[in-house]
């Protein structure tokens, strides 16, 4: 017996006392991160549909492999080879490590998935089942430590997203200054993605809170001050960002199957 | 019981975590003694963490005209020159040190531009003057003593291998007698709450650092702790309390609703900018302006509001005058129907300030309102009404020692001791006195402890303190120490309470001494494992002997000054001031005789316009001019 | 406006105890801290209890009602259904004394853990000069009133009583943090202690500290994850590490 059971405590035999709906916030996360690996493990390996002139899904880019479909390579460049020890290997496959742990080792998804999938604890003053519990001291946890490589790596893949945003106002036949829902789509999925690392935990660090001193640097109090204030919305970010890198993709594959036409405003 | 009693042996006694208490702790401990700490709440939740606004010092970080003698005048001035021109004297000069202290141990102050700490104005303080944190300064305070107690263990621990060797915190342990041998102090008795279990610590030098005594008012702003326990324990000791008929009602506790009736509204309020009116609208302090202070306070509502921006060429509203003034002005439009639906007067900030600067200055309070009353200050006024906060009177010391008179080796300091500030204390100087008398008390305590070593307890004393804890469980079918609590609190609040006349005095000191009567056999449900009425039991006694003394005070006292008004001797008369009244206890009752002040010394003395002076003094005393 | 109210309050000690059935009367304006007075009053006159200041400044309140972890004295009464009854117990992550007490001893030993304060020995009294700024983010940790409310939810140690020896809790979190964030403080290795000697890595940063602090402080979002920062700049910084610049920070 340990926990709140521990013979020193107050003799209690419910886990927990809460009346309210403590279970509802973390069932949700759960089904929406759930449904979301779902869907996104099927798209990863389906290799196909994702690109469709001039929208590439933000699963498949930057797309670096030989197997990418014509146009869909990053400056024509392919620098991965289609097979891999002789496996075919989906393009999205060799660069959903970046965006993924990124999210992984995100403060906020941490918080989410430790609650919502490993009970750690499902809900405030609600014991958890496990028995030991270390934390992040040890592997594979203490990895969530280099959330500062992937959020660097997070900014370049922001940058990859930009360009196709921009390449969006394209029309099928390579023309600029043309706009359609899709260019619509990809920007909002690029901003929201800009919002979702400039709120970073990291990203405040960086920019100013591991100062000491903030009267001795006045520029960076001030980036500090904004990112604190995006900050206080990051968990937002997180799920509309992820909603909408999720709709993007899902956008692309229907216009890339025929299912939607991609509709040009002009 | 005297078997497996616990022994323990210090050099010096702290009975008291607030602010005077740690303050002593610290200044005995850096002598090189070791040093217990005992308090009956948890470390850390004394008294002194509620203080709102400020600690007040002159050193002139807001207005570089301010100095000790500046702080000195107010002092007495709000004090009607009843303070001992002695303790007001070390207190000006010293507070300033006391807060860099504080700072140089981890404290961290609101800023001013260039950087110093920055000070906010108060009532009866000419200059802004008051260092602070928000509206959280007492927190700020007793946390930073409270890590400074840590430091000095942490040292301990690396020096012996045992952090709390030398210094040691006994928390949640309830002191119920000094004792003496040879008619000097021997040590301390008293019992954990938290099962009851008897403690004997031997020590030639007990400082009590005990604060107020609140608990004994209905109305009031003060905790459960407010007992009165050290002005009790010193009486019983042998040494006197003065001038017990002072007693401050802060003129705004919030009145609505009921269960929170009495807490605190920060004087800061009224300090940025809060405005009081009656329930015609009407700002009806410009109407209660005495005499002695016409020419400092704005006489129209234009010139106090320019005051706010523009405080050298304006005088200050009247809001900001002693709080006594205050308290009585609030009073009178109550009495006299202007008051609001529930008892109280309106106290609005919305007006002058914008929510966010409400939000940042008054946090708490705002908190406060909210929470609790579901009043948004930053929209709507507050309904406040006098609560009883703070006692002026206290144990008669030695200035310079905090040495109580009369009994060798017992030192008193902070709320508990009396003098420094006479009939009425200003806002902020109650932080600033529990540094430097809490500091001087250690060190003394120190010395005192250096040159005298132990006095060993014998048998028989500790035997009759051991009694005296068992008394309440051996009485059966006596009164319960809740409802004599209640009746007690009935009759200081409704007959020594804020406005008072000879004949309601005589029945209240009849009605204590028969509440006393009754409680000597009070009993007590339950075990003495943390039990609350078994806790209140003593305490009772403590509030019985401290009502008595202020009742006992107050019918000798035909005169109305700062914290004891009579409806039948409405003006200040200078005669009166040349009076302390001394309470002492001989076993069975409080007897109070009246005792010459002591006259102030020519350099303190000249520190005032002559004017000003006669206002407050005799012609012979002006006419002598100090007293060398 | 006097009405009836239905309380379970959790009584006992050590070795063994349950939640009891009360009825008391409540009036308008009420928090739970009055009403277990008024059952103290009237009913149970051994009820044990802490309370000081009955208005959220002390931090001695501390209890969990229904189930939440709140202050008594902040509590109203009507922030509950008529018809609901209210449970009380005491704190469940610290050993039980009697009651709604509980044994906080825990907290204070964690304190003693934390190095202190040191001052630049140089600066003579009132020569610190500190810019507002500069102590904003220290003074925000500094409003903890220690009611442990963070200590006591956090389920590394709530459900964990072994971590107790080697976690100092998000309170001593938000301690290190204004330490190290203060403009003045000598001590220059707290980063690495918070997580070599502290614990500061068995925090999972699901943030219920936050959720309960009756002070609103940020405790995950200001310090805890701040100094998780702090730790990864001189432990696991890309930069620094392939610049082979992981060096020990020394106390000067
Ligand atoms: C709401 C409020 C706001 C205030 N604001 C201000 C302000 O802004 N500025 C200002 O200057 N002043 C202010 N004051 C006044 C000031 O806070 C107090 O006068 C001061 O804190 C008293 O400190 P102290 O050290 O004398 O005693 P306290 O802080 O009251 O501490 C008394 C200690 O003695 C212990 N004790 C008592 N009896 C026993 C016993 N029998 N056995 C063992 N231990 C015992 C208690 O446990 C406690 O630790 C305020 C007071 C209140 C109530
Ligand atoms: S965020 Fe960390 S410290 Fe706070 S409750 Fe959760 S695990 Fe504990
Ligand atoms: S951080 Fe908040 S919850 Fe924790 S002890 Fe301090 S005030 Fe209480
Ligand atoms: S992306 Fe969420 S904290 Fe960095
Ligand atoms: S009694 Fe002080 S916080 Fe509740």
């Amino acid at each position: 017996m340990s926990g709140v059971f521990s013979p020193t405590r107050a003799k209690i035999k419910e886990r927990t006392l809460r009346t309210d709906k403590w279970w509802l916030e973390p069932a949700i996360t759960f089904g929406v991160l759930f449904s979301f690996v779902i869907y996104a493990t099927f798209r990863a390996f389906e290799g196909a549909n994702y690109f469709v002139e001039p929208l590439i899904s933000p699963f498949y880019s930057p797309c670096l492999s030989e197997a990418c479909v014509e146009g869909s390579k990053l400056f024509g460049w392919a620098p991965v080879s289609a097979q891999v020890l002789g496996f075919a290997l989906s393009p999205a496959l060799i660069i959903l490590i970046f965006p993924l742990g990124f999210r992984m080792t995100c403060y906020y998804y941490r918080k989410a998935y430790y609650r919502a999938f490993w009970l750690s604890p499902p809900a405030c003053a609600v014991a958890e089942p496990h028995t030991k519990y270390t934390g992040e001291t040890r592997a594979p946890l203490i990895l969530q430590n280099a959330h500062r490589w992937f959020f660097y790596a997070g900014l370049v893949f922001n940058v990859f997203l930009t360009y196709d945003a921009v390449l969006a106002f394209k029309n099928n036949d390579g023309q600029w200054g043309h706009m359609s829902v899709g260019t619509l789509v990809l920007v909002a999925s690029s901003s929201l993605l800009w919002f979702y690392s400039l709120s970073c935990h990291t990203c405040r660090h960086t920019v100013g809170g591991r100062l000491k001193h903030f009267s001795k640097h006045p520029v960076r109090y001030k980036l500090w001050s904004v990112v604190s204030v995006l900050n206080t919305k990051h968990q937002q970010f997180a799920w509309f960002s992820l909603a909408a890198v999720a709709f993007a993709d899902i956008y692309v594959r229907q216009v890339a199957t025929g299912a939607w036409t991609n509709f040009y405003f002009f | 019981m005297s078997q497996n009693l616990t022994k323990l042996k210090y050099d010096v006694v702290i009975v008291g975590a607030g602010g005077a208490g740690l303050r002593a702790a610290v200044e005995a401990r850096e002598a090189g003694l070791r040093v217990a700490i005992i308090c009956k709440s948890l470390f850390g939740k004394a008294h002194t963490v509620m203080a709102e606004g400020g600690a007040a010092a002159s050193m002139g970080n807001a207005n570089s005209n301010d100095n000790w003698m500046v702080h000195f005048r107010d002092t007495m001035r709000g004090g009607k020159f009843l303070n001992h021109y002695r303790m007001a004297e070390l207190h000006a000069k010293e507070s300033p040190d006391r807060i860099w202290e504080l700072e140089m141990w981890g404290a961290l102050f609101d800023r001013t531009k260039e950087g110093k700490i920055s000070q906010r104005n108060f009532g009866g303080h000419e200059y802004p003057r008051l260092a602070h944190v928000g509206d959280r300064t007492g927190l700020e305070l007793i946390r930073t003593m409270q890590q400074k107690i840590v430091a000095l263990q942490q040292k301990d621990g690396r020096e012996t291998g045992d952090m709390e060797a030398n210094l040691k915190v006994y928390a949640e342990f309830t002191v119920t007698d000094i004792l003496k041998e040879n008619g000097k102090v021997a040590g301390v008795y008293g019992y954990w709450r938290e099962n009851g279990d008897e403690i004997l610590f031997e020590a030639p030098a007990v400082v009590i650092a005990t604060g107020g005594v609140g608990k004994a008012f209905k109305i009031t702003s003060n905790s459960w702790e407010g007992t009165g326990d050290g002005h009790a324990l010193a009486l019983k000791a042998g040494a006197n309390l003065k001038d017990m008929e002072f007693l401050q009602f802060h003129p705004t506790g919030m009145v609505w609703p009921p269960s929170v009736r009495g807490i605190l509204v920060t004087e800061s309020v009224r300090g940025e900018g809060g405005v009081l009116t009656n329930n015609l609208g009407e700002r009806f302090m410009f109407k209660y302006i005495p005499d002695v202070f016409k020419d400092k306070y704005a006489t129209t509502e234009e010139e106090a509001d320019r005051w706010y921006t523009d405080q050298d060429n304006n005088r200050r509203p009247p809001e900001l005058l002693p709080r006594d003034e205050v308290a009585r002005a609030i009073n009178s439009e109550v009495k006299a129907g202007r008051g609001t639906e529930h008892g109280g007067v309106f106290l609005d900030v919305s007006k002058r300030l914008s929510a966010e600067v409400i939000k940042k200055r008054l946090p708490s309070m705002w908190h406060q309102f909210y929470e609790l009353a579901g009043v948004d200050i930053t929209k709507e006024p507050m309904e406040v009404g006098p609560t009883c906060h703070y006692v002026m009177g206290g144990v008669d010391v030695e200035p310079d020692t905090a040495a109580a008179i009369g009994v060798p080796g017992l030192f008193a300091a902070g709320e508990v001791a009396g003098g420094m500030h006479g009939s009425n204390r200003l806002g902020g100087n109650s932080l600033s006195d529990l540094l430097v008398f809490g500091r001087r008390a250690g060190a003394a305590a120190a010395d005192y402890a250096k040159a005298n070593g132990a006095n060993p307890v014998s048998d028989a004393t500790i035997a009759k303190a051991a009694d005296r804890i068992e008394a309440p469980f051996k009485n059966e079918g006596g009164e319960n120490a809740y409802s004599l609590h209640a009746e007690l609190q009935e009759v200081t609040h409704n007959l020594v309470g804020i406005i008072r006349t000879g004949d309601e005095i005589k029945e209240a000191i009849a009605k204590i001494a028969d509440i006393r009567a009754r409680s000597q056999k009070v009993s007590v449900a339950g075990n003495r494992q943390f039990n609350p009425g078994f806790h209140l039991a003593f305490d009772l006694d403590n509030m019985l002997l401290v009502a008595e003394s202020t009742a006992k005070s107050a019918i000798l006292r035909e005169e109305s000054r700062g914290g004891h008004t009579r409806d039948d001797f409405p003006g200040m008369s200078n005669t009166w001031r040349q009076v302390n009244h001394i309470s002492s206890f001989n076993g069975s009752e409080v007897t109070v005789t009246p005792r010459a002040l002591p006259a102030i010394p020519k350099e303190l003395f000249d520190l005032f316009d002559i004017h000003e002076l006669e206002k407050y003094m005799t012609p012979e005393e002006i006419a002598k001019g100090g007293s060398n | 406006m006097t009405r009836k109210l239905n309380l379970r309050i959790w009584r006992g000690d050590s070795t063994d105890g349950g939640l009891k059935d009360v009825v008391v009367d409540v009036n308008e304006g009420e928090v739970v801290l009055d009403v277990i007075h008024r059952v103290q009053a009237t009913q149970m006159g051994d009820l044990a209890v802490r309370w000081n200041c009955k208005a959220g400044k002390c931090g001695s309140c501390s209890m969990e009602i229904n189930g939440k972890p709140r202050l008594a004295c902040m509590t109203q009464v009507a922030s509950f259904d008529e018809d609901e009854t209210i449970t009380i117990t005491p704190l469940r992550a610290f050993p039980i004394i009697k009651d709604l007490v509980t044994d906080v001893s825990f907290n204070y030993k964690k304190a003693m853990e934390i190095p202190a304060y040191e001052h630049p020995t140089d600066l003579a009294p009132g020569a610190a000069r500190m810019e507002q700024v500069d102590v904003e983010r220290s003074q925000e940790f500094r409003k903890c009133i220690e009611c442990f409310l963070c200590q006591n939810t956090c389920h590394v140690i709530r459900d964990h009583e072994e971590n107790k020896k080697s976690f100092a809790g998000p309170r001593f979190f938000i301690r290190i943090a204004e330490l190290d964030m203060h403009p003045l403080d000598r001590i220059k290795n707290r980063k690495r202690t918070a997580q070599e000697e502290h614990g500061l890595g068995m925090c999972n940063i699901t943030k219920c500290c936050t959720e309960v602090c009756p002070e609103h402080i940020k405790i995950t979002d200001n310090a805890i994850i701040p100094m998780k920062e702090r730790v990864v700049d001189i432990k696991y910084d890309p930069a620094r590490m392939f610049s082979g610049l992981l060096r020990r920070e020394k106390r000067d």
